[in-house]
């Protein structure tokens, strides 16, 4: 194998930057420390990236573990399926959200399966990167929120960060895993800045967290739309309602303990995600929760969505992406009783 | 590359005649480009397609049985499967589909674990690493991207391994052919695409499958050199095979290799070959029988003699009564492993799955 670049320190000191640079950094850190891993797909090489993701990594690593691929999905990601039969551990990049379904065959019948088909004898520690969602005003095909064609599917592991020091924990992990994970980037936060000491050593591939506590209702949402709901939490708050946020972070598998933890002390659900409603993550949620917090739920499980629509064009998105008022007249009608302590500002 | 030296690519074109070494009558037919395996690499030929052909019955014979829930009979094929298969060293790869069992008997897998797809218990019964075997591949093509992937993480790696990829006339018009064609010669990857053109893709014959001369005239447009091998002369094919093998172990790269041939019995025994094809055009393909033809030549040579002939035949029967008798035997399968290997470990979800089947069947078994 090549030679590997300088040792980076496996845990980056306390820094000022980006997602999409945390993410680069997780790669770097990921590539010095184990020469199996490899990182491909299309433009990541010379270019770094059409959203500088890998930029720099094939100057420092060379063309033998960083590199351009041809253009073609399928192929990147049943290579990469080879590669993993073979002993390494590919980072493999598809573009963006909708540029992958080429690669849904390669994904869903060999990626998925091949541990399930061997008895655990094939193992495919392979990550597929993939920017995914709006907000970011791209014409169609770029926009995609994608990730329950893949929660659906039985042995994948779908995470998403949403911010930049859980980007880099959350890919160092997807990296090490020994099961495929999906990664879906929400790339209207790729240049969101944050001080954050990277680590990956505490973090766990599959829990959720608290992002904000509160004590009257639980909004569960994940990637982008989760500075939203944060927002929203704080809006909620001037109007007299103290809002939990969860962070789902691992969609597949769903972390339901921290999630039902919380609305068994809230009593209200609310899941936000930019993805159409229909059949989307959120009715798993909702279904999840009334199955096994019925008798603490004092109102239905809502959901705060995209519509039922193909992703819309850039001038309209503002009107489908879930904004803050939105998902504020949703704690309006969680039919508030007037024993409840946010009775006065819901009313 | 320059105008001119892409327009001197003409090297990688395939003849317009598949190659052979030996007519369909058994006389050799001496090829300057193809070197005649020797008399000891003919008859392992010959043996390993007396004992592909009798594992092809009876894996027929017990799916009538019952024993099988279907399967995809290679019989006709038996030149194509056996002559690459005993190109490959010890340390190379085989990316077989789901109509190459007997390749992969051939490579050495046990019999019966490779029925266990068919037989409907596992989805592979085999363990891939012990005979350097990718799971029998039921979607048409993908196998052939991970044959790129897996070689291409040798050559990454400093190993010496090539990777033999098994697809039909069909697979050829999906688009993962078409990407691992091209990764694999981009790449310079060291992989064999072996094509079996078998005449029929299930009913659609080849004439509505291509417009190309060739399936093989298919490896130029990717910069690759091509051959179009007579798929029924086992010397044949295992010498193109053999160099197609030594040249990617060379680091010169892929090649494509098309063996034109004929699948015989139907598609699967859940089909009726006899709604789209003639039984006269069968008959003419009986006449070229590729084992029939490898038995001529080495009788005519003197290498096959009745006891050396009877000895192959008891050792193919002693395999099938074996087989036979082990396919037998019920199994007895524990749904616990449902479960086991979806993921390296069981999520919580699949935890409690799991405790609720299990309580399912004990309450069944009290009932």
């Amino acid at each position: 194998m090549t030679a590997i670049a300088e040792a980076a320190p496996a845990v980056s000191t306390s820094d000022t930057l980006t997602m999409a640079g945390a993410l680069n950094r997780a790669l770097a850190d990921a590539l010095t420390e184990d020469e199996r891993v490899l990182v491909f797909g299309e433009d990541v090489g010379t270019l770094g990236g059409v959203f500088r993701v890998t930029d720099g990594l094939a100057a420092r690593f060379g063309e033998a573990r960083v590199f351009d691929t041809p253009l073609a999905e399928a192929g990147i990601v049943g290579t990469a399926i080879g590669m993993a039969m073979n002993g390494l551990r590919p980072v493999v990049e598809m573009q963006f959200d909708a540029f992958a379904y080429p690669a849904f065959e390669q994904i869903t019948s060999h990626l998925a399966k091949l541990r399930n088909r061997t008895h655990g004898r094939v193992e495919l520690p392979i990550v597929i990167r993939i920017p995914y969602g709006g907000g970011i005003g791209g014409v169609e095909h770029h926009c995609d929120s994608s990730e329950v064609y893949y929660t659906h599917t039985a042995g994948l592991r779908v995470v998403t960060p949403s911010s930049p020091a859980d980007a880099y924990a959350l890919l160092r992990q997807a990296i090490d895993s020994p099961d495929p994970v999906i990664f879906l980037e929400p790339k209207r936060r790729y240049w969101e800045k944050e001080t954050a000491r990277l680590d990956h050593r505490g973090s766990t591939l599959d829990r959720a967290v608290v992002r904000r506590p509160g004590s009257d209702v639980t909004l569960i949402s994940y990637g982008g739309a989760l500075g939203t709901t944060l927002q929203v939490a704080e809006a909620a708050q001037e109007e007299g309602y103290s809002a939990e946020v969860i962070d789902l972070r691992s969609l597949s598998p769903f972390d339901l303990d921290t999630v039902a933890a919380s609305v068994r002390r809230t009593g209200r659900a609310i899941v936000v995600h930019e993805a159409s409603r229909f059949c989307g993550y959120g009715a798993e949620v909702a279904a999840q929760l009334s199955e096994t917090c019925f008798h603490y739920l004092e109102a239905p499980v809502l959901r705060v969505a995209g519509f039922d629509i193909p992703y819309p064009a850039p001038n309209l998105e503002q009107h489908h992406l879930p904004g803050v008022d939105r998902i504020l007249d949703a704690i309006e009608r969680l039919q508030w009783d007037d024993s409840a302590p946010a009775a006065g500002g819901g009313a | 590359m320059t105008t001119t030296e892409r327009a001197a690519a003409s090297h990688l074109l395939p003849s317009a005649d598949p190659l052979g070494l030996i007519a369909a009558d058994g006389s050799p037919v001496p090829d300057p480009a193809l070197e005649l395996p020797d008399g000891e690499v003919l008859l392992r030929l010959y043996q390993g397609m007396v004992a592909g052909r009798r594992f092809d019955t009876q894996a027929t014979a017990l799916t009538k049985q019952g024993r099988l829930a279907v399967y995809p009979s290679a019989r006709g094929q038996e030149a194509a499967e056996i002559g690459g298969i005993l190109a490959l060293r010890p340390q190379d790869w085989l990316f077989p589909t789901y109509r190459d069992s007997m390749a992969v008997v051939a490579r050495g897998v046990d019999p019966v674990e490779v029925l266990t797809l068919l037989r409907g218990d596992w989805h592979c019964g085999y363990d891939p690493y012990r005979a350097n075997v990718a799971p029998q591949c039921t979607p048409l093509a993908t196998n052939t991207l991970h044959a790129v992937g897996f070689a291409h993480a040798a050559r990454i790696k400093g190993e010496d391994s090539v990777s033999l990829v098994l697809l039909g006339d069909g697979a050829t018009s999906e688009g993962d052919t078409h990407e691992a064609l091209n990764f694999a010669a981009v790449w310079q990857a060291p992989v064999v695409f072996l094509v079996q053109n078998n005449g029929y893709a299930i009913s659609v014959p080849l004439s509505k499958q291509t417009a190309a001369p060739s399936l093989a005239h298919k490896g130029i447009g990717y910069g690759m050199p091509s051959v179009l091998v007579d798929g029924n002369d086992a010397a044949a094919v295992h010498a193109v095979v053999e160099q197609a093998v030594a040249r990617a172990a060379a680091g010169e790269g892929p090649t494509l290799i098309e063996a034109v041939t004929y699948r015989v019995e139907s598609h699967t025994n859940a089909d009726d070959a006899s709604r789209y094809r003639d039984r006269a055009e069968v008959e003419q393909w009986l006449a070229r029988d590729p084992i029939a033809r490898l038995k001529h030549y080495l009788t005519g040579r003197g290498l096959l003699d009745d006891a050396r002939q009877q000895e192959i035949d008891a050792r193919a029967e002693a395999e099938a009564a074996t087989l036979r008798e082990r396919m037998n035997v019920d199994t007895e399968l524990d749904p616990a492993e449902l479960f086991r290997h979806v993921y390296a470990e069981p999520t919580a979800a699949l935890r409690q799955q799991a405790a609720e089947l299990t309580a399912e069947l004990t309450t069944g078994n009290q009932a």
